[in-house]
């Protein structure tokens, strides 16, 4: 390659790569500057942080937002996990033609748009009592096609001498599953996991649904009801944005690298 | 002849611990996706505001009347728009850049992987609000382009028509062209290195290596993150409510957006949302039809 071409190459990832990360250093910045920094246009870190805490925890409920987004999403993150981990490797293990056939009308299920199901969803709902609730809010994306398929990919690289292996020992196979499989998948798991977390956490239009009560709130909603005012104070609107982003920003870094490798397994 | 019937048993056995395994997925799916379309479909057949519902009459009566609602067919424009514009763009660039951080002779390739990547984290409502704030009329942009002088004042971007809908396109390609793009090097890394070695041997540049060995060996991938992107574009709502709110007057909302409006903003009118809903399931529907079928001729 010219030396040329190497340059315009490293100054396109530069580019790339400024671009990507600047709005996310801006809110940073913002979030700790005063209202009128962030209009003048300061984009260096400000000693305004412990100011704009102190307002956005006044002006909303953030630990009761806070509270339930992280319940709402560890809960269905790890009741996910396993019943569609369950679900793929029955599709893949016990494979047989019924059980193909009832994957691919599984598949299908993955072309059903979400504003397709969500005013009967609403409606049963409703009448079933679970509008501002745990329940309500995990029920409609516990089980999904994308993830069954990951895990029966990952399932089709899981060696059938180990279970030979496993069964001669005598373990049962509900044992075998949890003993052997998930821990041999675990970059499959942690990739799961990521997609999972951060879906649930950043779900916006079915807790707008459901979650009709202030108490229920999820984070989320929280930042959008902040730019609903009239006057916006931009160091504390970007601190609420701050807070929301964390959770899957870090869950995302502690995790990159087995989610690259999950990724690769489900596309393979 | 006691060992086959025992090895029958126990096939019949594993065959039943198979389903006892994927039954709480399945039903979940089964409830959850299956039976609310299918009560969509029987409330698309019904008129009314609020709980009251009657069956329409003529039965097709929500559907003939979407044609002709000035917003609904604008928001299938503007999904289009961002169908059409957006996702060519976003797959392109993914590809570009996931076949330029696959060249092994690169530096810092997992520095800038991780910052390409990482608008990945932010949440859509997150990212919306940052958008929406740098280019307000007091945001960053306008300050930025009125003193470098290519702005006398500042310019309402989100007040424009066409403007505030180009803010939409630019906002998806910078949260989700990251997310492709490690699809494709995930896709890549499948690919023996040797393969691009061999081509640089035979003197192939690095174009005729990206369209006749990159893309080719690809197109799974390819076909999967078109199918992935079409189905979330056309689904897009936090963008419009959170960026634009749809404005001005309608000029950027997606269908998911109205569809929300008329359902749980305004006097809900279930069965007219759920007409319109299940156009979008159609449309899905056929446009991955589409895709496969276009995938799989080039083979």
């Amino acid at each position: 390659m010219t030396k040329g071409k190497k340059i315009a190459m490293y100054v396109f990832l530069i580019l790339a790569s400024f671009i990507s990360v600047f709005p996310l250093y801006w809110m940073v910045c913002a979030a700790t500057n005063t209202s009128a920094d962030v209009l003048r246009g300061r984009i260096i870190p400000g000693g305004n942080l412990l100011v704009n805490v102190k307002n956005l925890f006044a002006a909303q409920d953030i630990g009761t937002a806070l509270g339930n987004s992280f319940k709402y999403s560890i809960v269905l993150t790890l009741i996910s996990l396993v019943i569609c981990s369950l679900a793929g490797y029955g599709f893949e293990i016990y494979h047989d033609k019924a059980k193909d056939a009832v994957m691919s009308v599984i598949l299908l299920a993955m072309m059903v748009p979400f504003v397709a199901t969500m005013i009967p969803l609403f409606q049963m709902f409703s009448k079933a009592g679970w509008l501002n609730s745990t329940i309500g809010f995990i029920l409609p994306t516990i089980s999904t096609p994308f993830l069954i398929m990951m895990f029966r990919q990952s399932a089709r690289s899981f060696p059938h001498d180990i279970i030979e292996a496993a069964r001669i020992d005598g373990l049962s196979e509900i044992r075998i599953f949890f003993q052997m499989f998930m821990p041999t998948m675990r970059s499959t798991y942690a990739a799961a996991m990521t997609i999972t977390f951060m879906n649930a956490w950043n779900n916006y239009l079915w807790p707008k649904v459901i979650m009709t009560n202030a108490k229920s709130v999820t984070m989320p909603m929280v930042v959008a009801n902040l730019t609903q005012g009239y006057v916006t104070d931009y160091g504390m609107l970007m601190l609420a944005v701050l807070i929301c982003t964390l959770p899957t920003a870090i869950v995302f870094f502690c995790l990159q690298k087995s989610f690259a490798e999950g990724i690769t397994g489900a596309v393979k | 002849m006691s060992k086959p019937s025992m090895k029958l048993s126990l096939d019949k056995k594993h065959n039943l611990t198979g389903w006892i395994f994927l039954t709480p997925g399945a039903l979940l799916i089964l409830f959850m996706s299956f039976v609310p379309m299918i009560k969509a479909l029987i409330l698309s057949f019904k008129t009314g505001n609020g709980g009251a519902l009657t069956w329409s009459d003529p039965i097709f009566r929500n559907y003939s009347q979407m044609f002709k609602d000035t917003v609904f067919i604008q928001s299938i424009k503007n999904t289009f728009f961002y169908l059409i514009i957006q996702v060519p763009i976003m797959l392109i660039l993914a590809l570009i850049l996931a076949s330029i951080l696959n060249n092994r002779n690169l530096r810092f390739k997992g520095a800038f992987r991780t910052m390409i990547f990482l608008p990945c984290a932010t949440s859509l409502v997150a990212y919306a609000t940052v958008f929406r704030t740098l280019f307000a009329n007091n945001g960053l942009v306008n300050l930025v382009l009125t003193k470098i002088g290519i702005l006398s004042q500042p310019y309402s971007f989100l007040t424009h028509v066409w403007s505030a809908r180009i803010i939409i396109v630019l906002a998806l390609l910078w949260r989700w062209t990251g997310y492709n793009m490690v699809f494709y090097l995930s896709g890549l890394q499948n690919i023996e290195y040797s393969v691009y070695e061999a081509a640089k041997i035979d003197g192939a540049s690095p174009m005729q290596t990206f369209f006749k060995i990159t893309v080719p060996l690809l197109k799974p991938t390819i076909l999967l993150t078109a199918i992935m992107s079409t189905n979330g574009t056309l689904q897009l709502f936090d963008e419009s409510v959170n960026l634009t709110d749809g404005g001005p007057a309608n000029a950027s909302i997606t269908m998911s957006h109205y569809i929300y409006n008329l359902s749980f903003k305004y006097v809900p009118k279930f069965g007219y949302a759920a007409a319109m809903s299940f156009l979008i399931l159609i449309l899905v529907a056929i446009l991955a039809f589409v895709q496969m079928k276009v995938g799989d001729k080039r083979d």
